[in-house]
């Protein structure tokens, strides 16, 4: 149990140092920020400094050195377009996506469970093939075209939600919040529904056949032939058999809210870190690129590490087990 | 003779019969990409021909003719005066092409290593199966946004609008392999263990041998099922990214650079620039998708009820 | 009155090619106190009769006509609700496979109290004592301990004891126990029965034991029905359907069970299920393709000879060497196989009897020990040419007709790989004709190598298995369990093939099974394998007369009787 423990913690590090590594060796090849910050009216004086004061003539190892440490000390460089640290642009943004992707998980996590369990439950009915059919469109549609659909709607059309921003924010000194104002409130709701949208239906479906696969298992069976109520047969016995594998596939698609939440900023003008994600690729600002992709390492797998732990509580099967 | 005698007696054949879905979203789908494949034919306007475009056709209403050069498009015009309807043939072609190539090209990597991988076992596997984890910690959306800004990073500036495509192929191919790796290791592992394996390897057969006449065609159904997933998949891949502006360039725009410039009108009025992409692209990934998902049932006989 | 009564039962599955009806017009009791022995071979409909009593049959099966009466009230109309107070608190079912019975995430204590108090008005400590109660009276030990802990840490045999105090814990009436003990070894499956045959004395319960089993019947039930395509062929006492059967079919069906008490040359022909058509009367071996091998004389000595062979499977790795855990699969037996005899291996799952038939072959690679093959070195050959040409002697038929044939290749295709890849014909006509000849000789007619695998029953597929393992013009044939997966009908006509082939084309077999009569049937010696170890090696009446070591004494002990 302990050394399994370990063994996942070992492997976590590692993901988390080949992706560092992998990040910043592929940014620094790629683009000269120098032509981005200076653009046409340079000297070339002026391009020599800019590139001896941003490290660039150091040689790869020394800069991958630069980088690591300065990472483990809370330093990724700086921005090569706003000429500030780079994790602080990051951490400024930070609470914006984060609040968005909480939200929409909890959705995602509710709802797709709860119609996953009513469509493996009721496998014929009107309710449940509207389900089983707007799911499918759900996976079919992009997110941006949900997003602009619900913009069209609710923005256009209705007036009664705002299109873009995040309204009016209280600051907490650490974090700055928009779910204690009205405004605020109000501009989440689109984005959410948006990002929250594909994870749904895609949590909705695994728990779906994940539970039409237990439902089918003979324990069920001869659980149902003990004369058990339907409901504890359902409930207590499939449910949760079911949820175990459910939740390492759920745990990861809630991970990939927070990058996902690229598209949803993007369409929505959402001032998080995937807005600033994108513009940084326009603008090839490596630093900030860097940065985004070791947070989003650490977030994903700080959630995996969560999920592989939550599994192991969860399952007697994987506890340590003796005498037969 | 055999081969389509056997087609059409098949459990397969029976259930796509039987299924009304399937039939309809057959129909859609191959509907669409003759209409992408004969563009040339079809399409009334050239939209990349600067000749035959009119600035004064701009904004033109669908089926309404236009007000000054009276000239009428059928799904109207847009800022340019090109015709909506021949800018979504033209650029459904591109979006089918990088979808199509984009999943060849994920699906023979994905064959080949997850192949290996459960052919070999041992440390080959461990390190592949790792990467692909690795990999799939990260949505493929990222993945592939990250090859596209790294390998346009490569490009040289005046190359960079005629390799996007390719580009854009590539990353959207190599963020998909992980799914049929793992797939096709899993079906391979399952095999591997049965007893014909077993028999070929008594009467001789050598490793390629087995790995291709027994066990790859025992693992092509799972295949067939992901790979027409993956189209969809891909389809939307190339047009998030296209919107996010990631994607196909403004010269050769595809169904995602279309709705990317169609939505910058949302508010002003003009609809239909942004809804006639729209709705193509829903279509043709809904009509992908339901056929997948069709396939899948059929396929996988102890999920009938 | 009987405690329960099936009159004129129809069960019909509405399906893509019309209605199938799997059992038809079937009527049968059941007294308290007694067990019913029902019988038949695979899609007899012997599981849907009970599953139709537990109004439990899988959509869109349904029940059509007829109507079940337990102490005189009739039950199959009962609404969903009235079925659920029936089931579990009058009639209890067990099942087949106790791996997949219980519930993995939750403890045995969990399944028992929550059965329990779904039926009695009783409180939770109540139950939890009644629990405890009830793993005591069906021999688990240490009960009250054993009752906190979760399925997978109990073994297959206490599991299905378990199971059973399911399926008795709120005493119910009748129980339906389909195919308990197909899932156990020979010494567990005994025990099970017995405590089947315990519990319905004791609380004079009615039992309907559900079996394709000849000789659990016999050891087990008071009366049987045998069942045949959906219908009822005979139902009496249990002495006279065993002694003196009255209709063609079961005395076909008896004819075809291996006797464990005394050697038969070949099994009577079976007037039964598919045709069994063989070739082998008119054969000629030295003008046959077979003929033309490489030596086919039969010299006096040892074919095979094994010494000291030893076999470990790692399962658990790791990087220290002393950290790695392995399963020692055979531990150091040797033995010699001599050339025309057929050598059996006997033992109970696990005890490595496979293991040894894939060591023998190649297919897994010997941790340690000698194998000699007419002279050439299995272990230590390493020149290629030389070692195909071992392997093409040496060929196995296998346990299961379902995964052994690749179906994505035509019947044709699977007989002629063999020669291809040996390239023992000359070209593509000469490889069809032997193809055809090869399919004749197995009894199957040449027409069958343009079909694919899944046109073909069980035990033709077993032929298809059979003619793919001579095409290499082998010497030397391993059976691997090879009818285990077959009704015991077919089980006739393959073992009655077996024992033709062998004598015309002068094969050696080693026959390797768990099934105790089919060895004795079979082998003219055999070994008894236990924990991977050969405990006994010795002629084959010997073995059965007088066993020596005790485990084997165990094992023949426990075998079921069924004597003709």
């Amino acid at each position: 149990m302990i050394s399994h423990i370990l063994k996942r913690a070992f492997q976590s590090v590692l993901v988390l140092f080949v992706t560092g590594l992998v990040a910043f060796a592929m940014f620094r090849f790629v683009g000269d920020p120098v032509e981005n910050m200076l653009g046409q009216e340079r000297t070339e004086a002026e391009v020599e400094r800019l590139r001896e004061q941003l490290g660039l003539n150091d040689p790869f190892l020394v800069q991958y050195w630069d980088f690591i440490s300065g990472a483990l000390r809370g330093d990724m460089g700086v921005s090569f377009r706003q000429g500030r640290p780079a994790l602080e642009i990051i951490l400024e943004r930070l609470p914006a996506t984060l609040e968005l992707a909480l939200v929409s998980a909890l959705l995602a996590m509710t709802f797709g469970i709860l119609f996953g369990i009513f469509t493996a439950i009721r496998r014929k009915g009107v309710m449940t093939n509207f389900i089983l059919t707007s799911s499918l469109v759900g996976v079919s549609l992009p997110t941006f075209l949900i997003g602009i659909f619900l913009i069209y709607v609710f923005s256009v059309e209705l007036k009664v939600l705002p299109s873009f921003g995040r309204g009016d924010v209280i600051d907490l000194g650490w974090w700055d919040t928009g779910l204690l104002t009205w405004t605020g409130i109000q501009s989440l709701i689109l984005p959410a529904i948006t990002l929250g949208l594909y994870q749904m239906t895609l949590i909705m479906r695994l728990v779906r056949s994940e539970m039409s696969e237990v439902l089918r298992q003979d324990y069920i069976r001869f659980a149902r032939a003990r004369g058990l109520p339907e409901k504890a047969i359902n409930f207590r016995h499939a449910v949760k058999n079911t949820l175990i594998p459910v939740i390492t596939v759920a745990g990861l698609q809630i991970g990939s809210i927070i990058a996902f939440s690229i598209i949803t900023e993007t369409v929505f003008q959402w001032p998080g870190v995937g807005l600033l994600f994108i513009d940084s690729i326009q603008f090839v600002d490596i630093p900030v690129m860097a940065s985004y992709l070791m947070l989003i390492s650490v977030m994903f797998v700080g959630i995996n590490f969560l999920v592989d732990m939550a599994y192991l509580a969860i399952d007697p099967r994987l506890r340590e087990s003796k005498g037969h | 003779m055999d081969m389509v005698k056997r087609a059409f007696e098949s459990d397969l054949f029976w259930s796509f019969r039987h299924s009304p879905v399937a039939i309809i979203s057959f129909v859609v789908a191959v509907t669409l990409i003759l209409a992408a494949v004969f563009a040339p034919l079809l399409a009334p306007y050239n939209p990349f021909d600067p000749g035959s475009l009119n600035l004064m056709n701009g904004f033109s209403q669908p089926m309404v003719p236009n007000a000054l050069t009276g000239d009428s498009f059928l799904m109207g015009a847009d800022d340019q005066g090109r015709d909506v309807f021949s800018t979504i043939l033209y650029g459904m072609r591109i979006s089918l092409f990088v979808g199509f190539a984009a999943v060849i090209f994920a699906l023979v990597i994905g064959i080949i290593l997850g192949l290996t991988s459960a052919y070999a076992g041992g440390r080959v596997e461990a390190i592949i199966m790792r990467i692909a984890d690795v990999q799939l910690t990260f949505p493929s959306i990222l993945v592939a946004m990250l090859v596209f800004g790294i390998a346009k990073g490569f490009t040289p500036v005046h190359l960079r609008d005629q390799m996007a495509i390719w580009v854009l192929i590539v990353s959207i191919g190599l963020s998909d392999w992980v799914q049929f790796a793992r797939v096709v290791r899993g079906a391979a592992l399952v095999e591997k263990k049965k007893e014909y394996v077993e028999a070929a390897i008594l009467i001789g057969r050598g490793p390629l041998g087995i790995v291709f006449r027994h066990i790859l065609p025992n693992v092509l159904s799972p295949v067939l099922v992901i790979a027409t997933i993956s189209l969809a998949l891909a389809i939307i891949a190339e047009a998030t990214l296209s919107f996010l502006g990631v994607g196909a360039p403004p010269t050769e725009p595809s169904l995602g650079t279309l709705i990317r410039i169609g939505q910058g009108y949302l508010f002003s009025g003009e609809w239909w620039i942004l809804f006639f992409p729209a709705m193509t692209l829903l279509m043709l990934a809904l009509s992908v998708n339901l056929l997948g998902d069709w396939l899948r049932d059929a396929l996988n006989p102890k999920l009938d009820d | 009155m009987a405690l329960l009564d099936i009159k004129n039962m129809r069960v019909e599955f509405p399906g893509r090619h019309g209605v199938f009806t799997s059992v038809n017009d079937v009527s049968l009791y059941v007294n308290e106190g007694e067990i019913l022995g029902l019988v038949g071979e695979s899609g007899a409909g012997k599981s849907t009769i009970g599953n139709a009593v537990m109004g439990l049959l899988q959509a869109p099966g349904r029940m059509s006509e007829g109507e079940v009466r337990l102490n005189g009230e009739r039950i199959d109309q009962l609404s969903e609700i009235d079925m659920r107070s029936i089931r579990g608190k009058r009639i209890g079912m067990i099942f087949q496979d106790p791996m997949t019975s219980l519930n993995p995430i939750e403890t045995i204590e969990f399944q028992l109290v929550e059965t329990i108090l779904a039926h009695l008005d009783v409180s939770m400590s109540e139950a939890r004592k009644r629990a405890v109660e009830l793993l005591e009276q069906v021999g688990i030990p240490e009960a009250s301990v054993r009752i906190k802990q979760y399925p997978h840490q109990f073994s297959g045999g206490m599991r299905q004891r378990v199971v059973i105090a399911l399926a008795l814990c709120v005493e119910p009436e009748l129980i339906i126990a389909d195919e308990p003990t197909t899932a156990l070894d020979v010494t567990i499956q005994a025990q099970i029965l017995q405590l089947i045959k315990d519990m319905c004395k004791s609380r004079k319960l009615g039992v309907i034991l559900v079996t394709h089993d000849m000789g659990v019947i016999a050891e087990t039930a008071d009366r049987v029905a045998v069942m045949y395509r959906g219908r009822l062929i005979e139902l009496g006492d249990t002495s006279q359907i065993m002694n003196a059967p009255k209709e063609a079919y079961t005395q076909s069906l008896i004819a075809a069970v291996p006797p464990s008490n005394k050697k038969i040359d070949r099994f009577p022909k079976v007037a039964i299920a598919e045709s069994d058509g063989s070739a082998l009367q008119d054969f000629d071996l030295q003008s046959h393709w077979l003929g033309r091998g490489s030596a086919y004389e039969t010299s006096s000595g040892s074919l095979l000879e094994v010494r000291s062979l030893r076999k470990q499977f790692l399962i658990k790795g790791a990087i220290r060497p002393s950290n790695r855990k392995y399963l020692d699969a055979i531990k150091d037996i040797s033995f010699d196989v001599k050339a025309g005899e057929t050598f059996g291996l006997v033992g109970e799952s696990g005890s490595g009897k496979s293991t040894v038939a894939r060591v023998i072959t190649g297919i897994y690679p010997a941790t340690g020990g000698e194998m000699e093959f007419d002279g050439h070195d299995l272990i230590n050959t390493k020149n290629a040419k030389e070692k195909q040409q071992v392997r093409q002697d040496i060929q196995m038929v296998f346990q299961d007709p379902y995964s052994s044939l690749n179906g994505r290749m035509k019947i044709g295709a699977i007989v002629a790989e063999p020669m291809f890849v040996n390239k023992l014909a000359e070209n593509g006509k000469e490889r069809r004709e032997i193809v055809a000849d090869l399919l004749e000789l197995v009894g199957l007619g040449k027409d069958a190598a343009r079909k694919y695998p899944h046109e073909f029953s069980g035990g033709q597929r077993q032929r298809i298995s059979i003619a793919r393992a001579l095409a290499t013009r082998p010497r030397f044939l391993i059976c691997d369990e090879p009818t285990s997966a077959l009704d015991v009908s077919i089980q006739a006509q393959i073992l009655n093939l077996l024992k033709d082939l062998q004598d015309q084309l002068k094969l050696t077999l080693l026959f390797i099974s768990h099934d105790l009569p089919v060895i004795r049937q079979m082998c003219d010696r055999v070994g008894v394998m236990r924990f991977g170890d050969l405990v006994e090696v010795s002629e084959t009446e010997a073995l059965f007369e007088h066993p020596q070591h005790s485990y084997t004494q165990t094992l023949i002990g426990r075998m079921p009787r069924f004597a003709k």
